[in-house]
């Protein structure tokens, strides 16, 4: 009975990792090409995580909330008013509408509004203001914040009366400060009263440099004939779906006279930019992990030539073809491996230095540096194949005589 | 020492070898050998002649076309790949003309790289290897690269390597073919001192005044043996 050659994995490791060590420059070199590979991969799929964590940081609930109706310009001809007067009441009735409400821009000619009565030629207190025809809900649907007196509501348009709330801008040009006293507002030769100035709204920001009065007295004194806009709060979700509902709760019998405005996707048109990009990288760092394992694979070879001589020693110490197979594979695998760490680590750098230089947060699935080692393992093994092949062919004797 | 009962340690009976098929060249042709254990055999013959053939089969780095060959008993012939080289580790301790020591590594790390395919345990290896080294008077320089070392100290740090596992049989390839005459002389000196010991020795030269050191003396010509009388 004759016992078998073997060889221990701490031996084989060991053999493997000293025949490595002994040409550490040439080690280095080999490893260079899977470090750029895997460091691209790793930068690409965190830069990608951390940007699109970005785009979710920014995501605007003002945007993604606002649904606006308007009338089909080629529909308006029809005669038949394209937007209902109640359509902020039957807006609301939708489940998950905040609020909504009609505005309109009135068309006043070429009155000029005045907070004063004296006409002053030297210093003209008549204004072009805006004016602007609002159903009591809008205010809620604009999100407008009040800086001071009170908001028109249903019972003033009810009942036409001369009341207006000022946008902040227009206030500030025609001098009003103050509503207690109730300032008079000449828009032509109608005069109505000041009951509350804006300090600021959320949506259509041209309402704070308009005088704006009930859609009620719009209708008596400046015959507004229908509301040109509805503008809609949703809640947060349900926006795609009131869109697509608005038409038929306004107009049940035109819903194509009205065109809604649903809100933007500003994430899908900014992922469709990151992803043709991270292809891109993808494909760099792919191209570059291709490039290191034919280095791998090449200085394997080379290496293999060039220790022939140390082959044809471990067959005649007792190495099987198998175990001289083994060791460049190792070999093969461990440059792999190392450049897979190392590539792991400056991937990982660069996701931090490039977030700390734009103060982004960095996002990284831990996954992607841990996979990285083994991703180069399996190239180092993959590129070792062949070399190794060709080291377990050889003749032992050739080798010993051959080699140095 | 009753040899009578032990085994040869080399024993070749009709041993042929025959490579390629068109058309065939016969290597070695029907050889008989027998080298007892404590014997020094010298194995001569121009190049060509089928020395390195007999070297292959009697190292068991090769399989011979027919015939027989005898390892200490054990019949080598039908041994498979891992059979053999366990045979290589534990029975023959290999000599070559160019040391094939490891540069990157210490004398004392290259002689315990014989007892890596022995699956010798790592704790016991810096004794044996440190026992063989003083048995060829080098261990002065365990520590030394090889690179630092003269022709003849390479030489016999190989040797040491080779002792290691206490082999059967010492198998040299033209031991002293990079070496000059002075060290020619101190190196077989070594063999001859191992032989004294009881080691068994095989060695390849082409040198008359090296294989003139053997106890015996066989002749290779186109794979024919013939014995020196």
């Amino acid at each position: 009975m004759t016992a078998q050659s073997r060889m221990s994995a701490r031996d084989l490791l060991n053999e493997s990792l000293s025949g490595l060590f002994a040409r550490p420059a040439r080690m280095a070199l080999t490893v260079l090409g899977t470090v750029i590979g895997l460091a691209a991969l790793v930068a690409t799929l965190g830069l990608s995580r951390t940007t699109g964590n970005r785009i979710v940081e920014r995501f605007d609930e003002l945007v993604a909330t606002e649904v606006v109706a308007t009338p089909r310009p080629s529909a308006s001809s029809a005669g038949a008013a394209a937007l209902p007067w109640d359509a902020g009441e039957r807006i609301t009735r939708l489940n998950g509408v905040v609020a909504a409400g009609t505005l309109s821009k009135v068309d006043v000619g070429d009155r000029l509004v005045s907070a004063s009565p004296v006409n002053d030629p030297q210093n003209p207190t008549s204004f072009r203001l805006t004016i602007s025809a609002v159903s009591p809900g809008l205010f809620p649907a604009v999100r407008a914040a009040l800086a001071t007196g009170r908001l028109f509501d249903e019972g003033h348009s009810q009942r036409t009366d001369r009341v207006a709330v000022l946008g902040s801008a227009a206030a500030d040009r025609l001098g009003i400060t103050r509503v207690d006293q109730l300032p008079a507002l000449r828009i032509g030769d109608e005069t109505v009263l000041v009951i509350g100035i804006l300090e600021g709204v959320a949506r259509q920001p041209e309402l704070l440099s308009a005088v704006i009065i009930p859609e009620g007295t719009a209708r008596t004194l400046f015959r507004l004939a229908s509301p040109a806009l509805a503008v809609v709060d949703t809640k947060i979700g349900a926006a795609k779906l009131i869109a697509a509902q608005l038409p038929l709760a306004l107009r049940p019998d035109d819903p194509r006279a009205l065109r809604v405005a649903s809100p933007p996707e500003p994430t899908r048109v900014r992922d469709a930019v990151q992803s043709d990009l991270d292809l891109l990288f993808l494909v760099l760092g792919g191209v570059s992990l291709l490039v290191g394992a034919i280095g791998i694979a090449n200085v394997t070879l080379v290496s293999v030539m060039e220790r022939t001589g140390e082959i044809g020693l471990r067959r005649a110490l007792g190495a099987t073809r198998g175990h001289v197979a083994a060791q460049f594979l190792v070999e093969s695998t461990t440059l792999g491996f190392v450049g897979g760490i190392i590539g792991a680590c400056m991937g990982t750098l660069v996701v931090v230095i490039v977030s700390a230089l734009n103060t982004w947060t960095p996002v990284l699935d831990p996954m992607v540096p841990l996979l990285a080692p083994i991703i180069g393992a399996l190239t180092g093994l993959v590129s070792g194949t062949y070399p190794a092949i060709r080291a377990a062919r050889f003749e032992p004797v050739d080798a010993l005589r051959a080699g140095t | 020492m009753p040899e009578t009962i032990t085994a040869p340690v080399v024993e070749l009976t009709k041993l042929s070898k025959r490579f390629g098929a068109d058309p065939p060249v016969d290597a070695l042709v029907d050889v008989n050998l027998r080298v007892e254990t404590g014997d020094w055999i010298a194995i001569v013959g121009p190049s060509g002649s089928g020395k390195s053939t007999l070297l292959n089969i009697v190292g068991c780095l090769d399989t011979a076309t027919s015939g027989s060959y005898r390892l200490d008993g054990i019949e080598a012939t039908s041994l498979d790949e891992r059979q053999r080289a366990g045979l290589r580790s534990r029975e023959i301790g290999f000599v070559f003309q160019s040391f094939h020591l490891l540069s990157y590594r210490s004398v004392l790390e290259n002689v315990m790289l014989a007892d890596v395919y022995r699956g010798e345990r790592p704790a016991n290896r810096r004794a044996r290897a440190q026992r063989a080294l003083e048995r060829v008077a080098l261990d002065h320089r365990a520590h030394f690269l090889p690179t630092r070392l003269s022709g003849g100290e390479r030489q016999r740090a190989a040797i040491a390597r080779a002792l290691t596992g206490s082999p059967r049989l010492l198998l040299c390839d033209e031991p002293t073919g990079n070496l000059d005459s002075a060290t020619t002389a101190t190196v077989l000196d070594l063999f001859a001192e191992l032989n004294e010991q009881g080691m068994t020795i095989m060695m390849i030269t082409h040198e008359r005044d090296v294989a003139a050191r053997a106890r015996r003396d066989v002749r290779i010509v186109d794979g024919v043996l013939t014995e020196q009388l």
